[in-house]
C-alpha cells in the first residue's frame, strides 16, 4: 500500500535537499558562493547550519505531533500548542529572568515550565481512569490562559528590560547559536517521533473513533496517555528552544493529509518531511525578505501557508 | 466439533454509566450460530447490555464469559479477534478509503510494525466482497452514501475474522430497502458462514423476521425470551411499550408482524 507513495517520498527528499541548501546559500549577509567557503566566513556558515537544522527539527517535530494530535482528539484545529505546555515554557522563561538566572539555564527553566504545565493538563483532565477528549482540549485551554495571564502580569509589573526580548523570544525565532542547545532538542525530539511512528496504526484506529478503536482490541486510554505525553514532550523540547511559532502544527497536517491521505503511517513521515522543508523555506524568508531585520517566523509560517491552504482545499473541492 | 455450547453467557451481571445500574441482576447464555435479537423501548437497556457484552462497560457485578472464559481476564486484543461490533453509524471525520477502513479489521491479528501480508489483504477482499462494496474499495468513505457506509463497517468487521458479531442498532438510520439488504446480509453470514450474532433493533418487525431468539427488555431486565412468535405478542408488547398494537402474521414466512394503532383515530370514528 505504501508503495503508491514512494514517488512523493521521493519528492519530499528531493525538496527537503534543495531546501537545506538553499538556506545556508543564502542569508541577510549577501555572500559570494565562492567566498562562502574561505576562512573567515566559517562562522557564518556553522550558524546558518545551526539555523536551518533547528528549522528542520522544529518543523518536523510541530507537524507530527499536530497530525497525532488531530487523531486522538478527532478535532481539525488540535494543535500542539492546545495542550498549554507552550504557555508553561514562557512562563518558565519569565521567572528564569525575573530571578535573574544565566541565559544558560532559560531553556531548562523553561523546559522545565512546560513539564509541569503537561502534569498540570494531565491530572486536570482525568476522570478516574479515563481521560475524555473534551476536557483534555479544555483543560489545556483553561492551563494556557493562566499561564498567559501570569506572564502578562509580570512583564506588566517588571522593570526587568530583559522581559521584552521575552517577548520576542516567545512569539518564536529560530535563532541559534549553541549547538549543544540544538542537540538535546533533538535528542528529545526525534526519538519521540520515531516513538510516535511506531503508534501509527493506533492512531488510523482512534481517529475513526474511541469505541471503534476499542472493539480492534486498542487500549484507547493507553494509547490517549502515550500521544499526550510524547507530543507534549516534543512541544516542550522545541518551545523552550524556538519559542512558540504557530501555524505549523496547525496547517501542516491538513495539507499533507489532503496530499497522501489520512493513514498515519503514510502521514506521519510525509508531515515530518513536508514540515521540515516548510520550515526551512520559511525562516529563509524571514531572514532575507526584510534584511538587514528580521521578521517574525510566525508571521512568515502564516503568510506562506495560509494561501497554500487554501489552493490545495479549494482544488480538493472542486477534484470530488 | 465440540466447541463450549455457549458462545457468550452473562452470570447474574449489574452495570451501566455510573454507579446506578441500568442493568439489574441479569443473565443471560447465547449459543454458537444463533441469531439473537434484543429488543425493548427506550431506554430499558438494550445498547447497555450489548456494550457490557463486549467489553466496553465493566459490570459493577457478576461475570460474562466468552467460551467459557471470563472476558475481564481476556486481552483486549484477543477479544478482537474473537469478536466485532457494528454501531449504529459510524462518523469517519478522516477521509479514509474504503479498503484501508477494512483493513482496520486486522489491526487485532497484526503487529504494532508488522504491514499487511497478502493473506491479510485476501480477507479485506473477502469481506468487502461478501457486503457487496467490493467495487467501492478505493472510494473515499465520505463520498458513500449512509447504506454503503455501513456495509464498509460490516466488512471491516467481517475482516477481524470475529466468532460472534455485535450490532447496535445497524438499520437505524436506512431506508427500508438498505434495512432489508443489511439484514439480509447478517442473515447470510449467520446461515451459511455460522456466524453467531447479537444485534439490537428498534423495529419489532424486522426483529421477528430475521432473529431466531428474541429477548424483549424492560427496565434491565428480562421482560421475555423465545422465539419471535412467543415474544412478539399484543398483550406483550402492549405491556412494555404502553401502545395498543395488533399483531398479524407475514404470509410469506409465517413470523410475526406488528401493526400500530392510532387509540386518538380510534375514539374519533
Amino acid at each position: 500500500m505504501e508503495k503508491r507513495h514512494l514517488g512523493k517520498f521521493l519528492l519530499l527528499a528531493v525538496l527537503l535537499f534543495i531546501a537545506v541548501v538553499f538556506a545556508i546559500l543564502n542569508g541577510p549577509v549577501r555572500i559570494p558562493f565562492k567566498e562562502l567557503f574561505l576562512e573567515g566566513n566559517r562562522q557564518i556558515l556553522y550558524l546558518r547550519l545551526l539555523r536551518v537544522l533547528l528549522a528542520a527539527i522544529t518543523g518536523s517535530g510541530l507537524a507530527v505531533s499536530g497530525a497525532a494530535l488531530q487523531a486522538i482528539l478527532r478535532n481539525p484545529l488540535a494543535e500542539p500548542y492546545l495542550l498549554g505546555t507552550s504557555s508553561g515554557a514562557g512562563l518558565g522563561a519569565v521567572l528564569a529572568i525575573i530571578t535573574g538566572l544565566s541565559s544558560f539555564f532559560l531553556p531548562a527553566v523553561s523546559f522545565l515550565g512546560a513539564l509541569v504545565s503537561m502534569v498540570f493538563v494531565y491530572y486536570l483532565s482525568k476522570r478516574g481512569n479515563r481521560i475524555p477528549v473534551e476536557s483534555f482540549i479544555l483543560s489545556g485551554v483553561i492551563v494556557s490562559l493562566l499561564c498567559s495571564a501570569v506572564i502578562a502580569f509580570l512583564v506588566s509589573v517588571s522593570p526587568n528590560e530583559a522581559l521584552h526580548g521575552v517577548v520576542w523570544w516567545l512569539w518564536g525565532s529560530l535563532q541559534m547559536y549553541d549547538v549543544k542547545l540544538l542537540l538535546i532538542a533533538a535528542a528529545i525530539v526525534i526519538p519521540s517521533m520515531a516513538i510516535l511512528y511506531v503508534f501509527s496504526q493506533d492512531l488510523n484506529a482512534v481517529s475513526i473513533g474511541e469505541e471503534d478503536a476499542l472493539h480492534l482490541g486498542i487500549k484507547i486510554e493507553k494509547i490517549k496517555k502515550i500521544i499526550f505525553f510524547l507530543t507534549s514532550l516534543i512541544t516542550a523540547g522545541l518551545v523552550c528552544v524556538s519559542g512558540v511559532i504557530g501555524f505549523v502544527g496547525l496547517i501542516l497536517p491538513h495539507i499533507t493529509r489532503l496530499w497522501v491521505g489520512p493513514n498515519h503511517r503514510v502521514l506521519l513521515p510525509a508531515s515530518c518531511l513536508l514540515g521540515a522543508v516548510f520550515m526551512i523555506v520559511c525562516d529563509l524568508l524571514a531572514r532575507t525578505v526584510y534584511a538587514p531585520f528580521e521578521v517574525p517566523i510566525g508571521v512568515i509560517t502564516a503568510c506562506v501557508g495560509a494561501p497554500v491552504f487554501i489552493v490545495l482545499m479549494k482544488n480538493r473541492q472542486r477534484g470530488k | 466439533m465440540s466447541k463450549p455450547v455457549n458462545i457468550i453467557a452473562a452470570h447474574d451481571i449489574s452495570g451501566g454509566y455510573t454507579d446506578i445500574p441500568v442493568i439489574k441482576d441479569f443473565s443471560l447464555e447465547v449459543k454458537t450460530g444463533e441469531f439473537l435479537g434484543i429488543i425493548g423501548p427506550n431506554g430499558s437497556g438494550k445498547s447497555t447490555l450489548l456494550k457490557l457484552l463486549s467489553r466496553v462497560l465493566t459490570p459493577s457485578r457478576g461475570t460474562i464469559s466468552f467460551l467459557g472464559e471470563d472476558i475481564r481476564r481476556m486481552d483486549q486484543r484477543a477479544f478482537a479477534r474473537k469478536t466485532a461490533f457494528v454501531s449504529q453509524d459510524t462518523n469517519i471525520y478522516f477521509p479514509f478509503s474504503v479498503m484501508e477502513i477494512t483493513l482496520m479489521g486486522r489491526i487485532p491479528h497484526l503487529g504494532r510494525l508488522q504491514g499487511e501480508t497478502k493473506r491479510d489483504i485476501e480477507i479485506a477482499e473477502q469481506s468487502l466482497a461478501l457486503t457487496d462494496v467490493f467495487s467501492l474499495k478505493d472510494k473515499l468513505i465520505d463520498e458513500l452514501s449512509s447504506g454503503e457506509r455501513q456495509r464498509v463497517i460490516i466488512s471491516r468487521a467481517l475482516t477481524q475474522e470475529p466468532l460472534l458479531l455485535f450490532l447496535d442498532e445497524p438499520t437505524a438510520h436506512l431506508d427500508i430497502g438498505h434495512q432489508i439488504q443489511i439484514l439480509d446480509l447478517l442473515y447470510k453470514l449467520n446461515s451459511r458462514n455460522g456466524l453467531t450474532i447479537v444485534v439490537v433493533l428498534h423495529d419489532l418487525n424486522l426483529a421477528a423476521e430475521y432473529c431466531g431468539r428474541i429477548i424483549f427488555l424492560n427496565d434491565g431486565r428480562i421482560f421475555k425470551n423465545g422465539r419471535p412468535e412467543d415474544v412478539l405478542t399484543y398483550q406483550n408488547i402492549e405491556a412494555v411499550y404502553k401502545t395498543v398494537v395488533v399483531v398479524n402474521k407475514n404470509p410469506f414466512t409465517g413470523k410475526p408482524f406488528v401493526v400500530p394503532v392510532s387509540e386518538e383515530r380510534c375514539r374519533q370514528r
